[in-house]
């Protein structure tokens, strides 16, 4: 019995894969299977095909939007994201890109320029020194970054409603939108724009923004999540049409906002 | 007893019974790859046990499921309230009948007889999880909306304290999932009467 028993394994398990392909063929086995598949195995709608994964994706992208929805609603302008003294700033600040750290870009300090386009009234290019003229201001705030983790810095630059008001923007416009020397973009709704704490960072602990946070300029929002506040950034621009961003056009919720 | 025609559970129950389930997994698997993504202690979750593909998938699955279960539960807390059978069903209770039906359970002497009837270990089973589920709810909030919710925030700690929070809410409501199925299996008749009513 022993002895004889992988032999008959082996014909066993012939016929059975033969007899599970021959099932499998029909029609109505395969739609069975399809059906309790879906049913049961929740897990299996992210790595196999066996259902549309892309009306799956649409629907959750669709509640995406409605969130994006919700939350512009739960925003509130005047209130301030909590600030800390400064013996709570995490050192190191952790540095975190799309690219490693090797790969962080190197923008020249007097080459740059800061384009600002589309509703404004004033469209020149502001060179560093310009920007350094304005009043400036700082914050020591939470960052929160979209994989959980948090980390308080101190930033300082120039308050991006005054900014604003500044090149005359449309204030009534739905976006503002950016774009970066490292080829990230995003964008954010006009009330969090105008938000108290949302900063044209051109420092970080008092010095010079160092490259790794974002030389020459970030836009500072302690208001939104990580990879809502660009690095680098060289050109801004307010929009009616929707401008997306790097990892919002990838299923990222677009407000992202805490 | 066995003259009452009238389901165990009411649909309305049973209803939210099986979609608090539904949302409860997607937000477990889901909550397993977003931590996944900056895990605080040393371990992760085995990727082939989550949901969403990656921390954006997964992101959307939560904040997608994260509607149903909250108003699902607030169907079920108001059915519950309003009806009178939270207070029918799940009180008294008190420290001495629990421990004496606990007593009475690991010794198997248990009667499951009548299953409208729940024992003491149930009542506090049931209600603590309905309060485990409130605070993911809350601590949640508070992980997305940190800044607009501050009263919240404070109360539960700050944002990675709720962080903590959230996650050992989760750990317990899984336990108690874990209970919960080891007990249906040895009381089959209990999985029928919340699927049928009887």
């Amino acid at each position: 019995m022993i002895k004889k028993s992988p032999r008959r394994l082996a014909i066993d398990g012939d016929a059975v894969v033969k007899e599970a392909l021959r099932r499998i063929e029909q029609p109505s086995r395969r739609l069975f299977l399809q059906r309790t598949l879906t049913l049961g195995g929740l897990s299996l709608l992210t790595g196999c095909a066996i259902v549309d994964e892309d009306s799956v994706e649409q629907a959750l992208m669709r509640v995406s939007r409605f969130n994006d929805k919700v939350q512009g609603w739960l925003f509130d302008p005047k209130q301030l994201a909590p600030t800390y003294p400064e013996t709570m700033i995490t050192r190191p600040f952790p540095f975190n890109a799309y690219y490693g750290q090797d790969e962080i870009r190197q923008v020249d300090a007097d080459s740059y320029r800061l384009e600002v386009t589309g509703l404004v009234a004033d469209r020149h290019a502001w060179t560093l020194a310009e920007l350094g003229a304005l009043p400036q201001t700082g914050q020591v705030t939470r960052h929160i970054c979209v994989e959980g983790w948090s980390a308080i810095g101190k930033w300082g630059g120039v308050s991006f409603a005054s900014f604003l008001s500044r090149v005359g923007a449309d204030t009534s416009a739905k976006y503002v939108g950016f774009k970066c020397a490292d080829d990230y973009y995003t964008s954010i709704d006009m009330p969090t724009a105008l938000h108290p704490q949302t900063l044209l960072t051109l420092s970080y602990d008092g010095r010079p923004l160092p490259p790794r946070y974002g030389f020459p300029m970030k836009l500072r929002m302690p208001t939104k999540l990580g990879y809502k506040n660009p690095k680098h950034v060289q050109a801004i621009f307010v929009t009616n049409t929707y401008p997306g961003g790097y990892w919002e056009d990838q299923g990222y919720n677009w407000f992202g906002g805490s | 007893m066995n003259d009452d025609t009238r389901p165990i559970h009411p649909a309305w129950l049973r209803a939210t019974h099986w979609l608090n389930a539904l949302a409860a997994v997607i937000l477990a698997m889901s909550g397993w790859r977003i931590y996944n993504a900056s895990p605080f202690f040393d371990f992760r979750f085995a990727d082939g046990i989550t949901l969403g593909g990656w921390l954006g998938g997964a992101i959307q699955w939560h904040f997608a499921a994260m509607w149903l279960l909250a108003a699902n539960g607030l169907v079920y807390l108001l059915c519950n309230a309003g009806s009178g059978r939270l207070a029918r069903k799940f009180f008294p209770l008190s420290p001495r009948a629990i421990v004496a039906d606990l007593r009475a359970a690991l010794r198997g002497r248990l009667s499951h007889a009548d299953l409208r009837q729940y024992n003491a270990v149930q009542r506090a089973a049931y209600l603590f999880v309905m309060v485990d589920a409130v605070l993911l709810v809350l601590s949640g909030l508070v992980l997305w909306k940190s800044v607009q919710f501050p009263l919240l925030r404070e109360l539960l700690g700050g944002y990675e304290i709720a962080r903590r929070v959230h996650f050992f809410a989760m750990a317990t409501l899984a336990a108690f999932v874990v209970v919960h199925l080891a007990m249906v299996a040895l009381v089959p008749r209990t999985l029928l009467a919340m699927i049928r009513g009887r």
